[in-house]
């Protein structure tokens, strides 16, 4: 069922039109086979690259699509809706191009972000590590200066693409300074020292790698330090105010699944003599669930707007994310319930959804971490 | 080189078709209507053509005004110009009619190859490509399963029930392709926003000189008379199995009455 959306112009309508039959042609089929698999669909990754999806955010000048977040996030809850995994491909794409894009150099956004926008190359995040995720600061991946190089060493955990990424947007530490003693660079992936662990076994998006990075005496040219020494803090703050609207959109992409199947279900579903949905306890919950999935996209584009507009969202974004997360939660745990046994067996999207959407509530900042900056901001 | 793809409007293929009772034509806006899937096959022909030869490809629609999304959908693969010929006497021409307009609105323009679907998802005629070709006086290549040209001759594999026959012909010619000779790619997004700045040239009947009375329902070869809605769905047949293994007999006689087998 489609979506119906408020766009700005019939561009971005041609646009959300390509993404929901690119959705529903080459990435809903897939689904289940490739989480159930654990492969990553690199093939659909590049599709999406050579659609020109992967760069939409960002300014046509350095090679993107010039969309606002209002656009661009709506086009990333479609992928989500069809599959989260290469909806989250694009959005930690997108976040790995962020610091390029905000404090490169226009050297640096020609070599470096040119391929990553058009899709010719996929990019990483590399920041948490073993001993520091929420507490990004007590990361010690360091990077020292030798004539036209830097040398990395250190180990990042978690990093979404890892093995698979062309780019890996890192962040190290430069000086003993918690905050200003971190700097962001750019590691191409085919450094030698760079390695990476085993994929994480995980509960959801099983498709999408996740693994250590291991920095092992890494040298990179001395331009592939983005922004500023010490610059670095900053800039990856900024980069998952933009990475958290990605997240919140995806989880209200899955929620839009989650009560699409739920809906068609109870409308076949007979107990009782008639529809489940003509049960009010359960109408009920639909009708909840349904909310909820209305709630997250104002929410999500109350922020997209705003920063559109130019206003600070660190706090609406932490909002979103926070909120359409947790929606994203229940709305997929309800699902299961309105299959009643069947909601609990593989046979069916809906637990898979579920097991999908609980790491949104963990990554880009656990949603404690989204109420610190919130409560930060009262 | 120089292609045209003519595209058409359709009514959404997964959407159900009205008949204005009226006139006894679809009702082309009551539903969500699109680009013709057919013309995808063409249009990849024809951006293949351009990436290998830089081919200059215009697509040519005979339509209403409304119909500037299907143009915009049809640019977004990346084409570099479009022909609209919109006059109200168009309006109920019949494929004839339709291939008359075609024709008149090609022998304005130059070009070397014009790519068609062999039919549109909602009349499904097929006649409309031979149509042009007569009315042009052109090689007619119609049903091509494969197109290759080389300087100005043309190959195609033309499609039909036993296999295939290869047809060649001198350029310029008349092709329509048959969904099986290629996979369209998707429209890239730097297409979309780039078509609404491509040259689009609008043309009436009187600026191709064409006789309004000789296109549009008055001068129709064919006559629609009566129509009926589709019978709704009759209930099934059911076999049952009492245990006896009479089933499997009871469905092949089913088979064979139906002629299935
Ligand atoms: C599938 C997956 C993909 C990921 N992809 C990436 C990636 O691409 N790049 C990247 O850099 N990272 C990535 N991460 C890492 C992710 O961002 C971290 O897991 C997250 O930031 C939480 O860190 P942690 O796991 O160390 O949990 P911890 O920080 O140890 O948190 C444990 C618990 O303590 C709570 N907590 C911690 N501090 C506070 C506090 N001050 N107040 C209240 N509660 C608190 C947390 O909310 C959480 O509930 C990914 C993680 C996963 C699971
Ligand atoms: C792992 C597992 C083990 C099981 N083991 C057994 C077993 O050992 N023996 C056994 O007999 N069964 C077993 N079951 C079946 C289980 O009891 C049923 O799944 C359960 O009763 C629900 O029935 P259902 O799945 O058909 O859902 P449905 O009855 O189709 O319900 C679907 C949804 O509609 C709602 N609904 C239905 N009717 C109404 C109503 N009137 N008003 C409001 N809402 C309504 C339900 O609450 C549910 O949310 C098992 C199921 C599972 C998943």
């Amino acid at each position: 069922m489609d979506v119906p959306r408020l766009l700005p112009d019939d561009e971005a309508q041609a646009l959300l039109d390509l993404v929901t039959t690119i959705g529903e042609r080459e990435l809903r089929p897939r689904a289940a086979t490739d989480e159930a698999a654990g492969s990553f669909p690199r093939d659909v990754v590049a599709m999406l690259g050579a659609s020109g999806l992967l760069g939409l955010p960002y300014p046509v000048e350095v090679g993107g699509g010039g969309q606002p977040y209002e656009v661009y996030l709506q086009a990333l809850e479609e992928l989500a809706r069809a599959w989260a995994t290469p909806a989250l491909a694009t959005s930690v794409h997108v976040l790995s191009c962020h610091a390029l894009a905000g404090y490169g150099t226009p050297e640096q956004q020609e070599r470096l972000l040119g391929p990553l926008l058009a899709g010719d190359r996929l990019g990483a995040y590399a920041l948490s590590e073993p001993q520091a995720g929420s507490d990004v600061a007590a990361m010690t991946t360091r990077a020292r200066r030798d004539g036209d190089e830097w040398i990395l060493d250190g180990t990042k955990a978690w990093i979404t693409h890892g093995g698979h990424a062309d780019s890996y947007t890192t962040f190290a530490r430069t000086s003993e300074d918690r905050t200003r003693g971190i700097s962001c660079f750019v590691v191409p992936g085919n450094s030698p020292g760079l390695s990476f662990g085993a994929p994480e076994s995980k509960m959801g998006l099983t498709a999408s790698p996740t693994t250590t990075v291991n920095y092992d005496g890494v040298r990179i040219p001395a331009d592939n330090l983005v922004g500023e020494v010490g610059q670095g803090m900053a800039i990856a703050l900024d980069a998952l105010d933009s990475g958290r609207l990605g997240i919140a959109a995806i989880a209200t992409g899955v929620s839009q699944a989650a009560l699409d199947a739920a809906v068609d279900y109870a409308h076949e579903r007979e107990q009782f003599g008639k529809p489940i949905i003509r049960h009010q306890g359960l109408a009920f919950l639909l009708a909840d669930m349904a909310t909820r999935v209305g709630q997250s996209r104002a929410t999500v584009l109350d922020a997209a707007r705003r920063r559109d507009a130019g206003q600070d969202v660190s706090r609406a974004a932490s909002i979103a994310k926070l909120t359409a997360t947790d929606n994203a939660m229940a709305v997929t745990t309800d699902a299961v319930q309105v299959f009643g046994g069947y909601g609990y067996t593989r046979e069916f999207p809906v637990e898979r959804y579920m097991r999908e959407v609980k790491v949104m509530q963990i990554f880009e900042g656990t949603n404690q971490i989204q109420r610190l900056v919130i409560s930060r901001t009262l | 080189m120089k292609v045209i793809v003519p595209v058409k409007r359709v009514p959404d293929t997964a959407g159900d078709k009205v008949i204005d009772a009226d006139t006894k034509t679809m009702d082309r806006d009551a539903g969500e209507t699109v680009l013709c899937p057919v013309n995808e096959f063409a249009i990849e022909e024809a951006v293949k053509l351009k990436e290998a030869t830089g081919a200059e490809v215009t697509v040519l629609l005979i339509g209403p005004d409304g119909a500037q999304s299907t143009i915009r959908k049809a640019l977004s693969y990346g084409l570099d110009g479009a022909i609209q010929v919109t006059d109200d006497a168009i309006s109920g021409s019949d494929a004839l009619g339709t291939a008359r307009v075609i024709a008149a609105a090609l022998a304005d323009v130059e070009f070397d190859v014009v790519i068609f679907g062999n039919q549109s998802t909602d009349a499904r005629t097929s006649l409309v490509p031979a149509a042009v070709a007569e009315l042009l006086d052109l090689p007619s290549l119609t049903y091509a399963r494969f197109m290759e040209i080389d300087g100005d001759a043309i190959t195609v594999h033309r499609e039909h029930e036993e296999g295939w026959d290869v047809v060649e012909s001198t350029l310029p010619a008349v092709v329509s392709v048959v969904e099986a000779i290629n996979e369209p790619r998707y429209p890239n997004f730097k297409g979309i926003m780039a078509a609404k700045s491509k040259p689009l040239d609008v043309k009436s009947l009187a600026d191709l000189g064409v006789d309004a009375a000789a296109v549009g329902a008055g001068d129709a070869a064919a006559t629609m008379y009566a129509f009926e809605p589709r019978p709704p769905k009759a209930a099934g047949t059911i076999v049952t199995d009492d245990g006896s293994g009479s089933a499997a007999d009871d469905l092949a006689d089913w088979m064979e009455e139906q002629k299935f087998i």
